[in-house]
């Protein structure tokens, strides 16, 4: 089985002997003599996904993140949504195939739809750089939010990136500038905002899409200010500290919400959102349709005021009592 | 790299306001002390000597000071602390700093190599800094202001949850008060022993600032060596005025990382302050002797005040 990871091998080990005692029964057409064991096997199957899904770790989950097979932005975008229409380009430079955005509807109410985007296989990946928006990406999505704002849309946006991309044009063309322009602009839009974390949470090329009313996360997405590699590179010097950096950072949705850093986990398929795309399409569109209500009815005013209020509490500091 | 400057006072805990009382010898060029630095002084063999990394001449420790530690040769830009920073900017007994107590704490219970409680401690006592940023009010040629300059020598001027809402303290009380904001920025970006915290700062500071615009009140970012990753891509990036000091490094990702990723040559120059008024980034780059002027007149000119 191909991009199979690591702790789904019990699964799949199980799953192909289902598979072959199966395909025995039938090509000896003896079903009936093997029903029982058939629904052994299938128990045994639920029981080690159960076991396995209840205690992984953050590096087994930001592996799930990054998997291959995970629903990717254009899926929700295509089976959450209806009607979606692409629009392309930041009008100063280029289309950044990264990022993509356009009109669309969820359960018929208007909105706009932004995401950062990988490519499924390498010739698409190579066309959506992996994933990592360039400057051009985040001024794409900032023209999209402020069409948003002007036409009375609320905004979705949907982050699977691994971070904006480090590169001499990215630099060149100021990236940081770009993304930091999103964060102030973000602030003030007067149309609800939803932003979900998907697969990867990358850092400054997350946040740069990221600040929303609310700020929702996949079940076995993550979200953190370096990739675990970076972290253990920096910090321990050594590659193969990865583990550790990601189990230190605290960069899974349960902490995050423990944190207050997140408002709400979209529940995943037991085996994770690659395993069941639909499921995981329809739990998300559900989360959705029930924060896109709640945000509508709150009046726009106080709708900016929460919006920072909710950033201005983040963060853990000691000040002491003033005497 | 940027080593912390050792020459500089402020080992000891020093009182909140850095700014010298008014009969301290004058501001510029002969530059003023803080009481503290003298005591500091004493365990220091008088007579050091500071080689330019750049043009390798050998100067003298209390010349480089009344420079505001540029090279008189070369026009190096040695690094300078918050507080020398401070006196230099504003003028004598008008800084007031705001919340210099509030400190970080650990509260992923990072663990790393070293603990970050640990490494906390030892960051205040080598700097005598309680985080990586000093905040205040204060008048820059009487232009009363709000003021936030970053300590690279504070775990490299990294920004976790203290710099960040000491920052958005800052904006606040400078939207509220509607005076400008001047940051004079220096950090590695974002501090990773706080985890999303630390980015959460960044969408903090930035919402301040849109507020702050609003109000269409001036907001200038400076610049100074080095400047990258998280602060550059929030408030850094955010100036009405984005200004530079000389050569200084400026950039979102390193060029170690730019360099693995690409494996292309990086281009000469490359995120440098020169590079990035070249390519439409900065509106100026300014000698650290020429700035408090440059901002006096930019002040001045936006509020219509001369």
């Amino acid at each position: 089985m191909k991009h199979l990871l690591e702790f789904e091998k019990p699964i799949a080990d199980l799953q192909r002997k289902l598979d072959e005692l199966r395909s025995h029964s039938e090509d000896h057409k003896l079903d009936l003599n093997f029903e029982e064991e058939v629904r052994c096997i299938e128990t045994k199957i639920e029981e080690t996904r159960r076991q396995i899904y209840a205690q992984l770790t953050p590096w087994q989950r930001v592996q799930l993140a990054r998997h291959p097979k995970r629903p990717f932005s254009l899926d929700y975008i295509h089976r959450a949504f209806t009607d979606f229409s692409e629009l392309h380009g930041d009008r100063l430079f280029a289309d950044d195939r990264a990022m993509v955005g356009g009109f669309a509807r969820l359960g018929g109410r208007r909105v706009m739809v932004i995401g950062t985007q990988k490519g499924r296989d390498t010739k698409e990946n190579i066309a959506r750089n992996f994933g990592s928006a360039h400057p051009e990406g985040y001024r794409k999505a900032l023209r999209l939010m402020r069409m948003a704002d002007k036409f009375g849309l609320p905004i979705i946006t949907l982050i699977d990136t691994a971070g904006a991309y480090p590169g001499i044009g990215a630099e060149e063309r100021h990236i940081a500038e770009a993304i930091a322009v999103n964060l102030r602009e973000m602030t003030l839009l007067g149309v609800p905002t939803i932003a979900v974390v998907i697969g990867e949470g990358g850092s400054g090329g997350a946040l740069g899409i990221g600040v929303c009313d609310r700020v929702l996360i996949m079940e076995n997405a993550y979200y953190s200010v370096i990739s675990p590699e970076g972290c253990a590179s920096i910090l321990w010097k050594d590659r193969s500290a990865t583990e550790k950096a990601a189990a230190a950072l605290r960069i899974t949705a349960n902490d995050l919400l423990e944190f207050g850093l997140v408002d709400e986990i979209i529940p995943e398929p037991l085996g994770g959102a690659h395993t069941d795309h639909d499921t995981s399409i329809q739990s998300l569109r559900t989360v959705l349709i029930r924060h896109l209500d709640e945000l509508q009815a709150v009046p726009n005013e106080d709708r900016l005021r929460n919006r920072y209020a909710k950033f201005r509490a983040h963060g853990r500091i000691l000040e002491p009592v003033s005497a | 790299m940027v080593k912390p400057n050792k020459r500089l006072p402020g080992l000891e805990s020093t009182p909140a306001a850095v700014t010298p009382p008014r009969n301290a010898p004058a501001p510029f060029p002969a530059k003023p002390k803080l009481s503290s630095s003298r005591k500091r002084r004493r365990d220091i063999p008088e007579g050091l000597w500071n080689k330019c990394p750049k043009c390798e001449s050998m100067l003298y420790d209390k010349e480089l000071e009344t420079l505001l530690n540029v090279c008189p040769k070369c026009d190096h830009h040695f690094s300078f602390s918050a507080k020398e920073r401070i006196q230099q900017l504003i003028d004598a007994e008008t800084f007031v700093e705001t919340h210099p107590h509030l400190s970080s704490v650990d509260s992923l219970q990072f663990t790393g190599t070293s603990s970050y409680a640990s490494k906390l401690d030892k960051h205040k006592k080598t700097t005598g800094l309680h985080d990586a940023v000093i905040t205040g009010t204060g008048n820059l040629d009487k232009h009363k202001i709000a003021l936030a300059v970053m300590d690279f020598s504070f775990l490299g001027g990294s920004m976790g949850s203290v710099v960040g809402e000491k920052i958005t303290r800052i904006i606040e009380l400078a939207t509220s008060q509607k005076i400008p904001v001047l940051i004079v920025s220096s950090s590695g970006g974002a501090r990773m022993y706080e985890g999303m915290f630390s980015l959460m700062q960044m969408a903090k500071t930035s919402a301040a600032l849109a507020y702050h615009a609003q109000k269409k009140l001036p907001f200038i970012s400076i610049l100074t060596h080095p400047t990258t990753a998280g602060v550059m891509a929030s408030y850094a990036s955010l100036g009405d005025l984005i200004i530079s000091e000389p050569q200084a490094m400026i950039g979102f990702a390193g060029p170690r990382v730019i360099k693995d990723t690409t494996q292309a040559e990086l281009p000469p120059g490359f995120q440098t302050a020169e590079f990035l008024l070249e390519r439409g980034l900065l509106d100026a780059i300014v000698k650290r002797s020429e700035l408090k002027s440059y901002l006096s007149h930019t002040i001045g000119f936006l509020r219509g005040e001369s």
